[in-house]
Protein backbone atom coordinates (compact mmCIF):
# COMPACT_ATOMS: atom_id res chain seq x y z
CA UNK A 1 0.00 0.00 0.00
CA UNK A 2 2.70 2.30 0.69
CA UNK A 3 4.46 1.17 -2.25
CA UNK A 4 1.34 2.51 -4.42
CA UNK A 5 1.01 5.44 -2.24
CA UNK A 6 4.37 6.62 -2.95
CA UNK A 7 4.31 5.79 -6.98
CA UNK A 8 1.12 7.60 -6.80
CA UNK A 9 2.83 10.52 -5.13
CA UNK A 10 6.21 10.25 -7.26
CA UNK A 11 3.96 10.33 -10.16
CA UNK A 12 2.04 13.47 -9.56
CA UNK A 13 5.03 15.40 -8.87
CA UNK A 14 6.67 14.47 -11.80
CA UNK A 15 3.38 15.78 -14.47
CA UNK A 16 3.56 18.65 -11.60
CA UNK A 17 6.88 19.59 -12.61
CA UNK A 18 6.66 18.76 -16.32
CA UNK A 19 3.79 20.59 -16.71
CA UNK A 20 5.77 23.48 -14.40
CA UNK A 21 8.16 23.31 -17.07
CA UNK A 22 5.92 23.69 -19.73
CA UNK A 23 4.50 27.23 -18.75
CA UNK A 24 8.19 28.11 -18.26
CA UNK A 25 9.44 26.93 -21.62
CA UNK A 26 6.14 28.71 -22.83
CA UNK A 27 6.84 32.15 -21.33
CA UNK A 28 10.41 31.81 -23.01
CA UNK A 29 9.43 31.04 -26.61
CA UNK A 30 6.47 33.59 -25.80
CA UNK A 31 9.20 36.15 -25.57
CA UNK A 32 12.24 34.85 -27.82
CA UNK A 33 10.58 33.91 -31.29
CA UNK A 34 8.07 35.83 -33.24
CA UNK A 35 4.22 34.36 -32.41
CA UNK A 36 3.02 31.69 -35.03
CA UNK A 37 0.24 34.15 -35.80
CA UNK A 38 -1.15 32.06 -38.22
CA UNK A 39 -1.84 29.01 -36.16
CA UNK A 40 -2.78 31.29 -33.41
CA UNK A 41 -5.54 32.11 -35.40
CA UNK A 42 -6.40 29.68 -36.55
CA UNK A 43 -7.24 27.87 -32.93
CA UNK A 44 -8.58 30.68 -31.36
CA UNK A 45 -11.40 29.81 -34.46
CA UNK A 46 -11.38 25.99 -33.52
CA UNK A 47 -11.03 26.83 -29.77
CA UNK A 48 -13.15 29.88 -29.49
CA UNK A 49 -15.92 30.31 -32.55
CA UNK A 50 -16.33 27.12 -32.78
CA UNK A 51 -17.09 26.28 -29.32
CA UNK A 52 -19.73 29.04 -29.70
CA UNK A 53 -22.68 27.53 -30.11
CA UNK A 54 -22.72 24.97 -27.61
CA UNK A 55 -21.11 27.31 -24.91
CA UNK A 56 -24.56 29.67 -25.65
CA UNK A 57 -26.95 26.93 -25.79
CA UNK A 58 -25.87 25.74 -22.57
CA UNK A 59 -26.00 28.94 -20.97
CA UNK A 60 -29.06 29.46 -22.43
CA UNK A 61 -30.77 26.64 -20.47
CA UNK A 62 -29.38 26.83 -17.54
CA UNK A 63 -30.73 30.92 -17.59
CA UNK A 64 -33.69 29.24 -18.23
CA UNK A 65 -33.22 26.55 -15.64
CA UNK A 66 -32.26 29.22 -13.07
CA UNK A 67 -35.06 31.20 -13.60
CA UNK A 68 -37.54 28.58 -13.10
CA UNK A 69 -36.27 27.07 -10.06
CA UNK A 70 -35.97 30.67 -8.36
CA UNK A 71 -39.28 31.98 -9.27
CA UNK A 72 -40.68 28.86 -8.43
CA UNK A 73 -39.01 28.56 -4.91
CA UNK A 74 -39.30 32.56 -4.03
CA UNK A 75 -43.51 31.78 -5.02
CA UNK A 76 -43.77 28.60 -2.65
CA UNK A 77 -41.65 31.08 -0.17
CA UNK A 78 -42.75 34.60 -0.88
CA UNK A 79 -45.73 33.98 -2.84
CA UNK A 80 -44.38 35.61 -5.31
CA UNK A 81 -41.42 35.72 -7.80
CA UNK A 82 -39.04 38.32 -6.83
CA UNK A 83 -35.76 39.03 -7.12
CA UNK A 84 -35.53 36.53 -9.81
CA UNK A 85 -33.35 38.55 -12.05
CA UNK A 86 -30.86 39.35 -8.94
CA UNK A 87 -30.44 35.46 -8.92
CA UNK A 88 -29.84 34.28 -11.87
CA UNK A 89 -27.73 37.15 -12.51
CA UNK A 90 -25.75 36.57 -9.86
CA UNK A 91 -25.12 33.01 -10.15
CA UNK A 92 -24.46 33.35 -13.78
CA UNK A 93 -22.08 36.14 -13.93
CA UNK A 94 -19.99 35.46 -10.49
CA UNK A 95 -19.89 31.36 -11.16
CA UNK A 96 -21.76 29.46 -13.40
CA UNK A 97 -21.28 31.70 -16.82
CA UNK A 98 -17.28 31.16 -16.03
CA UNK A 99 -17.51 27.24 -14.19
CA UNK A 100 -20.10 25.81 -17.60
CA UNK A 101 -18.19 28.13 -20.17
CA UNK A 102 -14.97 26.33 -18.87
CA UNK A 103 -16.38 22.93 -18.48
CA UNK A 104 -18.03 23.19 -22.20
CA UNK A 105 -14.09 24.50 -24.10
CA UNK A 106 -12.09 21.95 -21.69
CA UNK A 107 -14.57 19.01 -23.14
CA UNK A 108 -15.17 20.26 -26.56
CA UNK A 109 -12.16 21.94 -27.59
CA UNK A 110 -9.76 20.59 -24.91
CA UNK A 111 -10.59 17.05 -25.58
CA UNK A 112 -9.85 18.20 -29.44
CA UNK A 113 -6.27 19.59 -28.68
CA UNK A 114 -4.77 16.58 -26.92
CA UNK A 115 -6.10 14.26 -29.16
CA UNK A 116 -4.45 16.07 -32.08
CA UNK A 117 -1.29 16.76 -30.09
CA UNK A 118 -0.85 13.31 -29.09
CA UNK A 119 -1.66 11.71 -32.35
CA UNK A 120 1.17 13.96 -33.37
CA UNK A 121 3.37 12.69 -30.99
CA UNK A 122 3.00 9.12 -31.47
CA UNK A 123 3.61 9.38 -35.36
CA UNK A 124 6.66 11.26 -34.30
CA UNK A 125 5.45 15.05 -35.91
CA UNK A 126 6.55 16.45 -32.88
CA UNK A 127 9.89 14.63 -33.61
CA UNK A 128 10.02 16.20 -37.18
CA UNK A 129 9.10 19.61 -35.67
CA UNK A 130 12.16 19.35 -33.84
CA UNK A 131 14.21 18.28 -36.89
CA UNK A 132 12.60 21.01 -38.98
CA UNK A 133 14.09 23.53 -36.65
CA UNK A 134 11.27 24.43 -34.42
CA UNK A 135 9.94 23.66 -31.15
CA UNK A 136 6.84 22.01 -30.75
CA UNK A 137 6.29 24.58 -27.27
CA UNK A 138 6.86 27.24 -29.87
CA UNK A 139 4.40 25.70 -33.00
CA UNK A 140 1.72 24.20 -31.01
CA UNK A 141 1.66 25.23 -27.46
CA UNK A 142 1.77 29.19 -27.64
CA UNK A 143 -0.68 29.16 -29.89
CA UNK A 144 -3.38 26.94 -28.08
CA UNK A 145 -2.55 28.88 -25.27
CA UNK A 146 -3.12 32.22 -25.98
CA UNK A 147 -6.16 31.01 -28.01
CA UNK A 148 -7.72 29.35 -25.20
CA UNK A 149 -7.03 32.72 -22.70
CA UNK A 150 -8.42 34.86 -25.31
CA UNK A 151 -11.76 32.77 -26.29
CA UNK A 152 -12.44 31.46 -22.66
CA UNK A 153 -13.15 34.98 -21.28
CA UNK A 154 -15.05 35.79 -24.38
CA UNK A 155 -17.52 33.25 -24.18
CA UNK A 156 -18.33 33.96 -20.70
CA UNK A 157 -18.95 37.19 -21.49
CA UNK A 158 -21.64 36.13 -24.10
CA UNK A 159 -22.60 33.11 -21.65
CA UNK A 160 -23.42 35.80 -19.55
CA UNK A 161 -25.57 37.47 -21.49
CA UNK A 162 -27.37 34.63 -22.75
CA UNK A 163 -27.91 32.74 -19.72
CA UNK A 164 -29.74 36.28 -18.45
CA UNK A 165 -31.70 36.13 -21.67
CA UNK A 166 -32.50 32.56 -20.75
CA UNK A 167 -33.95 33.64 -17.64
CA UNK A 168 -36.06 36.79 -18.86
CA UNK A 169 -37.73 34.23 -21.54
CA UNK A 170 -38.78 32.06 -18.29
CA UNK A 171 -39.34 34.96 -15.58
CA UNK A 172 -41.34 37.05 -18.36
CA UNK A 173 -43.38 34.23 -20.36
CA UNK A 174 -43.78 32.00 -17.66
CA UNK A 175 -43.50 33.20 -14.37
CA UNK A 176 -45.27 36.89 -15.38
CA UNK A 177 -42.46 38.96 -13.84
CA UNK A 178 -42.64 42.11 -15.98
CA UNK A 179 -39.61 42.78 -17.85
CA UNK A 180 -38.85 46.34 -16.08
CA UNK A 181 -38.60 44.21 -12.58
CA UNK A 182 -36.20 41.78 -14.38
CA UNK A 183 -33.87 43.74 -15.70
CA UNK A 184 -33.69 46.10 -12.50
CA UNK A 185 -32.99 43.42 -10.65
CA UNK A 186 -29.91 42.91 -12.27
CA UNK A 187 -28.86 46.43 -13.27
CA UNK A 188 -29.67 47.69 -9.64
CA UNK A 189 -27.57 45.21 -7.71
CA UNK A 190 -25.06 43.16 -9.89
CA UNK A 191 -22.21 45.65 -10.44
CA UNK A 192 -18.79 45.92 -12.42
CA UNK A 193 -16.71 44.02 -9.94
CA UNK A 194 -19.13 40.77 -9.61
CA UNK A 195 -18.72 40.80 -13.50
CA UNK A 196 -14.68 41.37 -13.07
CA UNK A 197 -15.13 38.43 -10.46
CA UNK A 198 -16.01 36.18 -12.78
CA UNK A 199 -14.38 37.55 -16.08
CA UNK A 200 -10.87 36.84 -13.88
CA UNK A 201 -11.71 33.65 -12.54
CA UNK A 202 -11.87 32.74 -16.18
CA UNK A 203 -8.59 33.55 -17.67
CA UNK A 204 -7.18 31.56 -15.37
CA UNK A 205 -9.50 28.47 -15.57
CA UNK A 206 -8.56 29.07 -19.62
CA UNK A 207 -4.96 28.98 -18.91
CA UNK A 208 -4.98 25.75 -17.27
CA UNK A 209 -7.06 24.21 -19.65
CA UNK A 210 -4.40 25.33 -22.28
CA UNK A 211 -1.69 23.75 -20.13
CA UNK A 212 -3.66 20.85 -19.24
CA UNK A 213 -4.23 19.85 -22.21
CA UNK A 214 -1.24 20.51 -24.08
CA UNK A 215 0.61 19.02 -21.42
CA UNK A 216 -1.23 15.45 -21.53
CA UNK A 217 -1.09 15.69 -25.78
CA UNK A 218 2.83 16.17 -25.28
CA UNK A 219 3.50 14.09 -22.98
CA UNK A 220 1.29 11.38 -24.79
CA UNK A 221 2.88 7.34 -25.06
CA UNK A 222 1.81 4.25 -26.60
CA UNK A 223 -0.32 4.82 -29.89
CA UNK A 224 -4.11 5.20 -30.25
CA UNK A 225 -4.86 3.81 -26.77
CA UNK A 226 -2.09 6.18 -25.71
CA UNK A 227 -3.87 8.65 -27.36
CA UNK A 228 -7.43 7.95 -25.93
CA UNK A 229 -5.90 7.96 -22.46
CA UNK A 230 -4.33 11.60 -22.63
CA UNK A 231 -7.61 12.63 -24.07
CA UNK A 232 -9.61 10.99 -21.23
CA UNK A 233 -7.07 12.25 -18.64
CA UNK A 234 -6.84 15.91 -20.19
CA UNK A 235 -10.68 16.49 -19.61
CA UNK A 236 -11.15 14.48 -16.37
CA UNK A 237 -8.00 16.84 -15.03
CA UNK A 238 -9.43 20.49 -16.20
CA UNK A 239 -13.21 19.77 -14.89
CA UNK A 240 -11.70 19.05 -11.47
CA UNK A 241 -9.20 21.55 -11.31
CA UNK A 242 -11.92 23.95 -12.82
CA UNK A 243 -13.83 23.30 -9.43
CA UNK A 244 -10.73 23.82 -7.41
CA UNK A 245 -9.13 26.77 -8.95
CA UNK A 246 -12.86 28.13 -8.73
CA UNK A 247 -13.34 27.25 -5.39
CA UNK A 248 -9.33 29.02 -4.13
CA UNK A 249 -10.22 31.87 -6.73
CA UNK A 250 -13.62 32.90 -5.34
CA UNK A 251 -12.13 33.08 -1.84
CA UNK A 252 -9.13 35.29 -3.24
CA UNK A 253 -11.05 37.48 -5.19
CA UNK A 254 -13.82 37.86 -2.12
CA UNK A 255 -10.83 38.74 0.21
CA UNK A 256 -9.83 41.40 -2.30
CA UNK A 257 -13.32 42.86 -2.60
CA UNK A 258 -13.87 41.81 -5.92
CA UNK B 1 32.77 13.32 -39.52
CA UNK B 2 30.65 12.26 -36.81
CA UNK B 3 32.58 10.53 -34.10
CA UNK B 4 30.62 8.31 -31.73
CA UNK B 5 32.60 6.80 -29.03
CA UNK B 6 31.22 4.37 -26.23
CA UNK B 7 27.24 5.65 -26.36
CA UNK B 8 24.77 4.60 -24.38
CA UNK B 9 21.31 4.87 -23.88
CA UNK B 10 18.67 3.45 -21.72
CA UNK B 11 15.00 3.38 -21.48
CA UNK B 12 14.29 2.90 -18.04
CA UNK B 13 15.77 -0.75 -17.33
CA UNK B 14 16.12 -1.29 -20.58
CA UNK B 15 19.55 -1.01 -22.45
CA UNK B 16 19.45 0.07 -26.38
CA UNK B 17 23.18 1.11 -27.02
CA UNK B 18 25.69 -0.13 -24.55
CA UNK B 19 28.56 1.51 -25.66
CA UNK B 20 28.43 1.99 -29.61
CA UNK B 21 31.37 3.41 -31.32
CA UNK B 22 31.48 4.71 -35.27
CA UNK B 23 32.71 6.87 -37.23
CA UNK B 24 30.72 8.31 -40.16
CA UNK B 25 32.80 10.31 -42.68
CA UNK B 26 32.07 13.14 -44.24
CA UNK B 27 30.79 12.79 -47.78
CA UNK B 28 30.27 9.28 -47.43
CA UNK B 29 27.02 6.88 -47.29
CA UNK B 30 26.98 4.77 -43.99
CA UNK B 31 24.58 2.09 -43.61
CA UNK B 32 23.45 0.74 -40.53
CA UNK B 33 22.26 -2.80 -40.35
CA UNK B 34 21.11 -5.05 -37.75
CA UNK B 35 18.35 -6.69 -36.39
CA UNK B 36 15.04 -5.01 -35.29
CA UNK B 37 15.22 -3.49 -31.91
CA UNK B 38 19.38 -3.31 -32.10
CA UNK B 39 18.76 0.94 -31.16
CA UNK B 40 19.40 2.33 -35.18
CA UNK B 41 17.11 4.39 -34.88
CA UNK B 42 17.94 4.90 -31.08
CA UNK B 43 20.93 5.78 -32.88
CA UNK B 44 20.43 8.11 -35.01
CA UNK B 45 18.28 10.13 -32.86
CA UNK B 46 20.45 10.43 -30.77
CA UNK B 47 23.15 12.04 -33.36
CA UNK B 48 20.54 14.24 -34.38
CA UNK B 49 19.78 14.88 -30.80
CA UNK B 50 15.76 13.81 -30.51
CA UNK B 51 17.37 11.56 -27.59
CA UNK B 52 19.83 12.76 -25.42
CA UNK B 53 22.17 9.27 -24.86
CA UNK B 54 23.12 8.57 -21.28
CA UNK B 55 26.85 7.69 -21.50
CA UNK B 56 29.72 8.09 -24.02
CA UNK B 57 30.05 11.48 -26.61
CA UNK B 58 29.16 12.27 -30.28
CA UNK B 59 31.29 14.67 -31.76
CA UNK B 60 30.25 16.25 -34.82
CA UNK B 61 33.21 18.14 -36.88
CA UNK B 62 34.86 18.15 -33.29
CA UNK B 63 31.97 19.40 -31.37
CA UNK B 64 30.86 17.42 -28.52
CA UNK B 65 26.85 17.61 -29.18
CA UNK B 66 26.59 14.55 -26.40
CA UNK B 67 24.73 17.14 -23.92
CA UNK B 68 23.90 20.17 -25.69
CA UNK B 69 20.57 21.86 -24.04
CA UNK B 70 20.15 25.51 -25.33
CA UNK B 71 17.55 25.57 -27.91
CA UNK B 72 19.83 27.99 -29.77
CA UNK B 73 22.63 25.37 -29.85
CA UNK B 74 20.16 22.46 -30.43
CA UNK B 75 18.62 24.54 -33.37
CA UNK B 76 21.97 25.31 -34.95
CA UNK B 77 23.28 21.23 -34.74
CA UNK B 78 19.74 20.45 -36.68
CA UNK B 79 20.16 23.34 -39.10
CA UNK B 80 23.07 21.12 -40.82
CA UNK B 81 21.25 17.72 -40.53
CA UNK B 82 17.90 15.82 -42.47
CA UNK B 83 15.76 13.20 -41.06
CA UNK B 84 13.40 10.83 -42.96
CA UNK B 85 11.37 9.40 -40.49
CA UNK B 86 10.40 5.81 -40.63
CA UNK B 87 6.61 6.35 -41.86
CA UNK B 88 6.91 9.97 -43.02
CA UNK B 89 6.00 12.04 -39.98
CA UNK B 90 3.86 14.03 -42.26
CA UNK B 91 1.95 17.34 -40.50
CA UNK B 92 -1.57 15.97 -41.22
CA UNK B 93 -3.02 19.29 -40.67
CA UNK B 94 -1.02 20.73 -43.81
CA UNK B 95 -0.80 20.14 -47.35
CA UNK B 96 1.91 18.21 -49.15
CA UNK B 97 3.47 21.64 -50.60
CA UNK B 98 3.08 22.99 -46.64
CA UNK B 99 4.95 19.77 -45.86
CA UNK B 100 7.35 20.43 -48.29
CA UNK B 101 8.72 23.70 -47.54
CA UNK B 102 8.18 23.53 -43.50
CA UNK B 103 11.05 23.47 -42.92
CA UNK B 104 12.70 26.41 -45.28
CA UNK B 105 11.05 28.58 -42.67
CA UNK B 106 12.74 27.96 -39.66
CA UNK B 107 16.21 26.56 -41.38
CA UNK B 108 16.64 29.08 -44.12
CA UNK B 109 16.28 32.66 -45.17
CA UNK B 110 14.88 31.32 -48.47
CA UNK B 111 11.79 34.02 -49.32
CA UNK B 112 8.50 33.04 -49.27
CA UNK B 113 7.99 33.58 -52.93
CA UNK B 114 10.13 31.15 -53.91
CA UNK B 115 8.34 28.16 -52.00
CA UNK B 116 6.14 26.90 -54.70
CA UNK B 117 9.26 26.38 -57.01
CA UNK B 118 11.19 24.75 -54.21
CA UNK B 119 8.16 22.30 -53.32
CA UNK B 120 8.12 21.71 -57.59
CA UNK B 121 11.62 20.73 -58.05
CA UNK B 122 11.63 18.62 -54.65
CA UNK B 123 8.65 16.70 -55.14
CA UNK B 124 9.86 16.10 -59.04
CA UNK B 125 13.48 14.51 -57.52
CA UNK B 126 11.39 11.91 -55.63
CA UNK B 127 9.00 11.22 -58.39
CA UNK B 128 5.75 13.09 -57.66
CA UNK B 129 3.87 15.66 -59.41
CA UNK B 130 0.95 17.82 -59.01
CA UNK B 131 0.34 16.43 -55.60
CA UNK B 132 0.91 20.14 -53.47
CA UNK B 133 -2.51 20.96 -52.66
CA UNK B 134 -3.66 17.15 -51.48
CA UNK B 135 -3.56 16.37 -48.01
CA UNK B 136 -1.38 13.22 -46.28
CA UNK B 137 -4.44 11.33 -45.60
CA UNK B 138 -4.76 11.39 -49.28
CA UNK B 139 -1.45 9.63 -49.93
CA UNK B 140 -0.33 6.25 -50.36
CA UNK B 141 2.71 4.89 -47.57
CA UNK B 142 5.14 5.10 -50.50
CA UNK B 143 3.92 8.20 -51.50
CA UNK B 144 3.40 9.76 -48.25
CA UNK B 145 7.45 8.22 -47.70
CA UNK B 146 8.34 10.72 -50.73
CA UNK B 147 6.98 13.44 -49.73
CA UNK B 148 8.84 12.96 -46.55
CA UNK B 149 12.30 12.28 -48.55
CA UNK B 150 11.13 15.69 -50.85
CA UNK B 151 10.97 17.85 -47.30
CA UNK B 152 14.48 16.32 -46.03
CA UNK B 153 16.02 17.77 -49.31
CA UNK B 154 14.03 21.23 -49.20
CA UNK B 155 16.63 22.51 -46.91
CA UNK B 156 19.35 21.41 -48.32
CA UNK B 157 21.26 19.55 -45.25
CA UNK B 158 24.64 18.61 -45.22
CA UNK B 159 23.93 15.49 -43.48
CA UNK B 160 21.05 13.10 -44.30
CA UNK B 161 19.55 10.71 -41.67
CA UNK B 162 17.76 8.08 -43.31
CA UNK B 163 15.63 5.45 -41.15
CA UNK B 164 14.52 3.00 -43.59
CA UNK B 165 14.01 5.18 -46.85
CA UNK B 166 12.69 2.12 -49.01
CA UNK B 167 10.53 -0.06 -46.93
CA UNK B 168 7.03 0.59 -48.19
CA UNK B 169 8.12 1.01 -51.39
CA UNK B 170 8.13 -1.00 -54.41
CA UNK B 171 11.30 -2.51 -56.23
CA UNK B 172 11.78 0.63 -58.94
CA UNK B 173 11.41 3.44 -56.64
CA UNK B 174 13.29 1.69 -53.96
CA UNK B 175 15.56 1.63 -56.60
CA UNK B 176 15.32 5.22 -57.83
CA UNK B 177 15.63 6.50 -53.80
CA UNK B 178 19.05 4.32 -53.67
CA UNK B 179 20.40 6.17 -56.67
CA UNK B 180 18.89 9.81 -55.46
CA UNK B 181 21.06 9.01 -51.96
CA UNK B 182 24.28 8.48 -53.94
CA UNK B 183 23.37 11.19 -56.45
CA UNK B 184 23.08 13.94 -53.80
CA UNK B 185 26.53 12.58 -52.25
CA UNK B 186 28.04 12.71 -55.59
CA UNK B 187 26.71 15.94 -56.79
CA UNK B 188 26.21 17.68 -53.33
CA UNK B 189 28.57 16.02 -51.30
CA UNK B 190 25.97 14.74 -48.91
CA UNK B 191 26.61 12.33 -46.08
CA UNK B 192 24.12 10.11 -45.38
CA UNK B 193 23.88 7.29 -42.57
CA UNK B 194 21.23 4.88 -43.56
CA UNK B 195 19.35 2.60 -41.35
CA UNK B 196 18.11 -0.14 -43.81
CA UNK B 197 17.03 -4.11 -43.75
CA UNK B 198 17.22 -4.09 -47.77
CA UNK B 199 20.59 -5.67 -48.58
CA UNK B 200 20.76 -5.33 -51.88
CA UNK B 201 19.89 -1.35 -51.15
CA UNK B 202 22.93 -1.32 -48.75
CA UNK B 203 25.43 -2.60 -50.66
CA UNK B 204 24.66 -0.61 -53.93
CA UNK B 205 24.60 2.81 -52.00
CA UNK B 206 27.14 2.60 -48.97
CA UNK B 207 31.09 3.55 -48.88
CA UNK B 208 30.82 1.84 -44.98
CA UNK B 209 28.78 -0.48 -43.27
CA UNK B 210 28.14 -1.38 -39.53
CA UNK B 211 26.20 -3.93 -37.95
CA UNK B 212 24.64 -3.20 -34.85
CA UNK B 213 24.05 -5.89 -32.28
CA UNK B 214 22.77 -5.95 -28.97
CA UNK B 215 23.55 -2.35 -28.54
CA UNK B 216 26.97 -2.40 -30.01
CA UNK B 217 28.59 -2.59 -33.10
CA UNK B 218 29.80 -5.89 -34.64
CA UNK B 219 31.33 -4.94 -37.48
CA UNK B 220 31.82 -1.59 -39.43
CA UNK B 221 34.00 -1.85 -42.60
CA UNK B 222 34.42 -0.69 -46.02
CA UNK B 223 31.49 -2.24 -48.37
CA UNK B 224 33.80 -4.77 -49.91
CA UNK B 225 35.31 -5.47 -46.70
CA UNK B 226 31.50 -5.92 -45.45
CA UNK B 227 30.57 -8.72 -48.38
CA UNK B 228 33.42 -10.72 -47.55
CA UNK B 229 33.09 -10.80 -44.26
CA UNK B 230 33.73 -14.21 -41.61
CA UNK B 231 31.59 -12.60 -38.57
CA UNK B 232 29.14 -15.21 -38.45
CA UNK B 233 26.74 -12.53 -36.98
CA UNK B 234 27.49 -10.40 -40.17
CA UNK B 235 27.08 -13.03 -42.47
CA UNK B 236 24.03 -14.76 -41.13
CA UNK B 237 22.25 -11.09 -41.43
CA UNK B 238 23.36 -10.53 -45.05
CA UNK B 239 22.50 -13.96 -45.95
CA UNK B 240 19.27 -13.78 -44.37
CA UNK B 241 20.08 -17.08 -42.88
CA UNK B 242 17.71 -19.04 -40.12
CA UNK B 243 20.54 -20.42 -38.66
CA UNK B 244 23.32 -19.44 -37.32
CA UNK B 245 24.33 -17.54 -34.06
CA UNK B 246 21.70 -14.17 -34.06
CA UNK B 247 18.84 -17.06 -33.81
CA UNK B 248 20.88 -18.95 -31.25
CA UNK B 249 20.45 -16.35 -28.79
CA UNK B 250 17.21 -15.44 -29.54
CA UNK B 251 16.18 -19.05 -28.97
CA UNK B 252 17.87 -18.84 -25.63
Amino acid sequence: MFKSLGRFVLNSLTQIGQASSLVYSSVFWLFKAPLEFAQTMQQTVKIGVESMIVATLTSLFTGMVLALQAGTTMQSILSEPIYIGTLVGFSLVRELGPVLTAFVVAGRAGAAVTAEIGTMRVTEQIDALHTLGTDPIRYLVIPRLIAFTLAIPILTLFANVTGMFGGYLVSVHGLGVSSYTYVEDITTFIGVDDLMHGFIKSIFFAFMIGVVCCYKGLYTRGGAEGVGKSTTQAVVVSMVMILVLDYFFTAILNALGI
Amino acid sequence: MIKIRNLKKYFGSKHILRGVNLDIKDGEVTTIIGGSGTGKSTLIKCIIRLLEPDGGEILVNGKDITHIKKAVELADLRRSFGYLFQEGALFDSLTVGENVTFGLKYLTDVPKADYAKIAKEKLALVGLKDIENLKPSELSGGMKKRVSLARVLATSPKVILYDEPTSGLDPIMSEIISELIVNLKHKLGVTSVVITHDMKSAFEISDTMAMLYEGKVKLAASTAEFKKTDNPYVKQFIEGSSKGPIQMQIRS
